[in-house]
């Protein structure tokens, strides 16, 4: 048994300690926000925030991340509109959505880290798979955003 | 945890979805609730209105994101007058369509048909229920129903200043005949359709509501990982169960056919231990295959002498020893993967006599009538719960075999005993698509002595689609279909011949967005830029001139000639490339900018695209299409491949089947230019000028064409 802090609340799961992060939320917590999408840590629909970083957890063991501070997508939609999100509405980002959490996750932390980034910064930070092809309207809403902050 | 309550088959069929759904189990678009139901009033079958005066438009599409729920009910709501902000919308259930004799079409979403195929009967349905709720507010208000006017969900007589709304009189609507014709508006009068809209299910995406099928969690619930024969075609052999007699939490191991599944308590678990299983697998006749081999296979189909042809236009052998220029060109294109972001999956739960499926997918219908031959029930006892799919591209459209998911999960619950989620990993799905059809292009052109062209010969050999999702319809080895964007080359030429060596591989092909339409634009369109160079033309005048019949191609192409400065200098190290496809009835043109990197491989700095699909529904929505047709179609031109050796695909995940990216997106400036009097597709159409944009771009740059993609694994350095 081991106690992940996730979104602010204590969970205990009886999980083998190498069990990686993304199937600890979802197949046994039901935390279905963050997505599978490769299995390699490659597209980032995994992406959570650990400590403030944007992680992929499919490959962080449960054990690894044992006192850490976990935020998942459901934290963001949780405390209401958050301004990446009303970013992403104003403008529209998501076709089939799937992406969409763990780009949203990505772009929080970045602007947690840099609250005015630049082309490049986005670049650099955002390094998520989208197949629909939502990149124009993510790298616009990043810029709205940090225009709200 | 969020469970699906049990199945309660006492609620009226059509609204079974939604007595499913508790209230934290949201799916992303709305339902009425339960209660709300009974009072709901069926105007006529996609037009229900509630109570409180608000609307629900039935869908009989699936919305993979690009934007057809949204679309579809802008069509029915024009014409219904209703009140924009009170609709709602619900996917129809596949077995209505069944009790109903068909009544919504085809659910099939492909081929960028939802919008046309459909635009006829949803707007009709919109101005059947205005005209009955109109009479019916007649009668109830004792006027002539000419003295009405329906507006906003209101009917209002004027002269008496009394109202009634929707809801008022949607009861006694609903029992009136439905008229037998229906006028319908110019679409010059829309307020609906053709306006910028958002789209219904961006607030629910944003907030990471939607519960997509992989998502899906049911009492008792059990995961499953699986891995299929390598080699498309083979056989399960044999396999030994005792290397995972350690595992913790392993439910059963399922043996299939062609496949071996493990059912654990997490999927990573099965995952785990499926992947540890020793398996050994007949590959049947095809264990050599290469894509050397494959390589081979189509050049014997380039060079043989006579093949069935589509096109034979006045004398092309003659015109071209006449000419004083001739231009020799062999194109070349690899099978593509979809790979979209939401693996294959399915979850299926047999309750009593019904079979429950949950999956991705772009055809309900089929979903229904593979999960119900795999249960062996009627397909009237299969519910197929909708959900949104996480992109789809072709790869889920029903047919030709892609619903090997839901045939698996059905078979792997049947044999458990409980609710089961079967989820693909990447690599099953990259190593099990049904691919985007390897193909090549000979041509021949002569050019005359003042630069015109006298003589256009294609060839092409490739594998068509037919091959693998409907063998028996393939006739005197001919798929037309194959050959689109030649048999209707717009380019005015009198000499032209357009033939088709087949050539089928054990490969498994399929529907890949924009489909040959993809080869054959990038084939088309630089060959045409080595046509224009050997003339000494500059690629978009000779363009012009040649499509100087073809009007509406003519207008995009000027429309990004125009909004890239075509002819006006770059910056130094800059270079501009242009090419036109018209598909799925709208046309559609693209400038790229490029620079080249160090090692040869293009930077594209920006793309213009154009697209003229006749009637815009919803403008912001193409627009997005369009860029994300860009992406689409640069993930295919500069990176993607699968090869095969031994039978079977090398590539398996994003590493080494490696995408677009946001630092390597373009600016995409997108002209939605609709001209009207058409409704062309919009999901498709968008991607397949990009990539002979880029190439011809690079001709520019190089003075060498691109004769095979993708362009940095085959053209450049860099891998």
């Amino acid at each position: 048994m081991i106690t992940l802090k996730i979104n602010g609340q204590d969970h205990n799961v009886d999980v083998e300690p190498d069990m990686p992060l993304l199937w600890v939320l979802r197949d046994k917590l039901g935390m279905t926000g963050t997505k599978f999408g490769c299995g390699i840590a490659q597209c980032g629909a995994c992406t959570v925030q650990i400590n403030g970083v944007a992680t992929r957890s499919c490959v962080t063991p449960a054990a690894a991340v044992v006192g850490a501070e976990i935020k998942t997508i459901e934290a963001l939609t949780d405390s209401g509109n958050s301004v990446i999100q009303k970013a992403w509405i104003d403008h529209e980002v998501p076709q089939c959505g799937y992406c969409q959490p763990g780009m949203m996750m990505a772009a929080d932390a970045l602007l947690k880290d840099n609250p005015h980034p630049t082309d490049e910064d986005i670049n650099a930070a955002i390094t998520n798979i989208c197949r629909c092809g939502t990149y124009p309207r993510v790298r616009k809403a990043i810029h709205a955003a940090a225009n709200n902050t | 945890m969020n469970d699906m309550p049990k199945l309660d088959l006492s609620r009226r069929s059509f609204l079974l979805t939604s007595s499913l759904v508790s209230g934290t189990f949201v799916l992303g678009f709305h339902f009425p609730a339960a209660a709300a139901a009974a009072q709901d009033t069926e105007v006529n079958a996609w037009v229900v209105i509630s109570p409180d005066n608000s609307v629900v438009v039935r869908v009989a599409h699936s919305e993979m994101g690009q934007g057809s729920m949204t679309a579809l009910a802008m069509l029915v709501a024009e014409e219904l007058n209703a009140d924009w902000s009170t609709v709602r919308t619900e996917f129809v259930d596949p077995r209505e369509n069944i009790k109903r004799n068909k009544v919504y079409g085809g659910m099939a979403t492909v081929g960028s048909r939802a919008v046309r195929s459909s635009h006829q009967y949803l707007r009709n349905a919109g101005a059947g229920a205005r005209e009955m709720l109109v009479a019916a507010a007649a009668q109830r208000l004792k006027v002539p129903a000419t003295e009405l006017v329906a507006a906003n969900s209101t009917i209002t007589h004027a002269a008496s200043k009394r109202t009634l709304t929707y809801g008022d009189v949607a009861a006694a609507a609903a029992k009136l005949t439905p008229p037998a014709k229906v006028e319908l508006k110019d679409p010059a009068t829309w307020t609906i359709a053709g306006k910028p809209t958002k789209r219904l299910d961006i607030a629910d995406k944003v907030h990471a509501k939607p519960v997509y099928a992989i998502d899906v969690m049911l009492p008792d619930m059990v995961h499953a990982a699986i891995v299929q024969s390598p080699v498309f075609g083979g056989k399960l052999k044999s396999h030994d169960e005792t290397a995972i007699k350690n595992h913790k939490g392993i439910v059963q191991v399922v043996p299939l056919e062609d496949a071996i599944a493990v059912v654990a308590d997490s999927y990573w678990a099965a995952q785990r231990a499926v992947k540890a299983i020793p398996v050994t697998w007949d590959d049947g006749a095809n264990g050599k295959v290469s894509s050397a081999s494959i390589a081979e296979f189509i050049n014997s189909g380039l060079n043989q002498p006579e093949a069935p042809a589509t096109r034979n236009d006045g004398d092309v052998k003659a015109s071209l020893a006449k000419a004083a220029k001739v231009i020799e060109a062999t194109y070349r294109v690899p099978f593509l993967s979809h790979a979209p972001m939401e693996t294959q999956n399915a979850t299926v739960r047999f309750s009593g006599d019904i079979v429950e499926v949950w999956a991705p997918t772009q055809n309900t219908e089929s979903v229904m009538s593979a999960a119900a031959q795999a249960a062996g029930v009627d397909p009237l006892k299969v519910v197929v719960h909708p959900t949104f799919s996480g992109g789809g591209f072709g790869r889920r459209g029903g047919g030709g075999g892609t619903t090997d998911y839901i045939e698996q999960a059905t078979k792997i619950a049947k044999a458990v005993g409980k609710p089961v989620k079967l989820i693909w990993s990447r690599e099953e799905d990259i190593q099990h698509d049904y691919y985007r059809p390897i193909s090549a292009a000979k041509f021949t052109a002569g050019l005359d002595a003042q630069g015109n062209i006298v003589a256009w010969n294609t060839r092409i050999a490739g594998q068509t689609i037919l091959s693998t999702s409907a063998p028996k319809a393939i006739k005197d080895n001919m798929d037309a279909g194959f050959l689109v964007a030649f048999t209707d080359n717009p380019y005015a030429v009198e000499n032209v011949k357009v033939d088709y060596a087949m050539r089928n591989t054990h490969v498994h092909v399929g529907y890949w967005r924009s489909v040959n339409h993809s080869q054959n634009g990038y084939f088309r369109e630089c060959f045409f830029d080595e046509v224009a160079k050997a003339a000494g033309q500059d690629p978009y005048e000779m363009r012009r001139k040649y499509l100087a019949k073809a009007p509406k191609q003519l207008a995009v192409l000027d429309t990004v000639a125009k909004a890239a400065e075509w002819g006006k200098p770059l910056p130094k190290g800059m270079w501009r490339g242009i090419a036109q496809v018209d598909g799925y009835d709208s046309f559609v043109a693209a400038v790229a900018e490029i620079s080249l990197n160090p090692d040869g491989s293009p930077k594209v700095h920006r793309i213009v695209t154009a697209i003229d699909p006749g009637y815009a529904v919803n403008p912001d929505s193409i627009k997005g299409q369009m860029e994300g047709a860009v992406v689409w179609a640069m993930s295919a031109a500069l990176y993607d491949e699968i090869t095969i050796k031994d039978g079977r695909v090398e590539q398996g995940n994003f590493d080494t089947y490696p995408v677009l990216r946001m630092h390597e997106m373009p600016i995409v400036d997108v002209h939605v230019v609709p001209s009207g009097g058409f409704w062309g597709g919009v999901g498709e159409p968008g991607a397949p000028p990009v990539a002979p944009a880029i190439a011809n771009a690079m001709l520019a740059a190089t003075g060498k064409p691109i004769r095979s993609l993708p362009i940095v694994r085959r053209n450049a350095a860099t891998v």
